[in-house]
C-alpha cells in the first residue's frame, strides 16, 4: 500500500496489516527529522510534494521491488506538511518468506524514492530556511 | 496549444505560482517549454540551474513533444526519504 499523509503512522500497526501465514520476516525502514544537516543546526523541516505524481512513482517502485526480489508485500508512507526533529518521515516496511529478499527489496525501496519520487525537505536552521535538492532519476 | 503548468518547491518560490497555463506552438519540446518558463520568469533565482520535467505524472526527456491537455510540471532535484 502507498500513503502520502499528513499523519504520523506505527510501524506496529503497518507490520501486523502486512502479517500473513507465509511471511517469515519483516524488515522495515523509518527515515526522521534530524538535528543536523551538512554542519548545521536543524530546528524543524517542511517537506512538499506532488501528491498525484509522487503515488505513481511510488506504486511504480514498489512494482519493481515486489517482482524483482519476490518479496510477499510492501508498504510505503511518506509524510509532508511540517515536522519536528525526531518527527518520522517514512516508513518502507517489508514482509517476504525469508530475510534476504527483505532486506534487498527494502534497500531499493527507498534509494529508488530518494531519486525519483516528486518530494522536497525544507530545513531551518539558525540562518534561515534552505531547500534540500539532491536527487534525479538515472534515466528518463 | 494551452498546458496547464505547475510549480514546486524552489521552483514554486521562484515563480511565485502553484500553476499557470502557457500557449506553445504545436509540436513544441519540454525543452521548449523549460525555455518559457524560464523567459517569462526572468529574475531567475535558481543558482544550481537545474529544473526537472515531468509530464503526467512522470519524467520525460527534453526533446519529448508535448500535447494538448499535457499536465506538466516543473521542480527541482528531489529531497525525499
Amino acid at each position: 500500500m502507498i500513503t502520502v499523509t499528513r499523519d504520523d503512522f506505527s510501524v506496529d500497526e503497518e507490520l501486523k496489516r502486512l502479517n500473513k501465514p507465509t511471511v517469515g520476516g519483516f524488515v522495515s525502514f523509518v527515515g526522521t527529522v534530524r538535528a543536523e544537516s551538512e554542519g548545521e543546526h536543524v530546528e524543524s523541516m517542511e517537506i512538499e510534494v506532488y501528491p498525484e505524481m509522487a503515488v505513481k512513482q511510488l506504486e511504480a517502485i514498489r512494482g519493481e521491488a515486489m517482482s524483482r526480489f519476490g518479496v510477499e508485500d510492501i508498504s510505503i508512507i511518506h509524510r509532508y506538511g511540517d515536522l519536528a526533529v525526531g518527527d518520522n518521515i517514512v516508513l518502507v516496511a517489508v514482509s517476504a518468506g525469508h530475510r534476504a529478499a527483505a532486506f534487498d527489496a527494502c534497500r531499493y525501496v527507498i534509494d529508488e524514492l530518494k531519486k525519483r519520487v516528486p518530494i522536497w525537505k525544507r530545513e531551518h536552521t539558525p540562518h534561515g530556511a534552505r531547500w534540500v535538492e539532491v536527487g534525479r532519476p538515472d534515466k528518463v | 496549444m494551452r498546458l496547464r503548468v505547475r510549480y514546486f518547491a524552489s521552483i514554486r518560490e521562484w515563480t511565485r505560482l502553484r500553476e499557470e497555463e502557457v500557449d506553445l506552438p504545436e509540436g513544441s519540446t519540454a525543452e521548449a517549454l523549460k525555455r518559457e518558463v524560464e523567459r517569462r520568469h526572468d529574475k531567475l533565482d535558481n543558482p544550481e540551474g537545474t529544473i526537472l520535467v515531468a509530464v503526467n505524472g512522470g519524467f520525460v526527456e527534453p526533446t519529448r513533444v508535448l500535447r494538448q491537455g499535457d499536465e506538466v510540471a516543473l521542480f527541482p532535484p528531489v529531497s525525499g526519504g
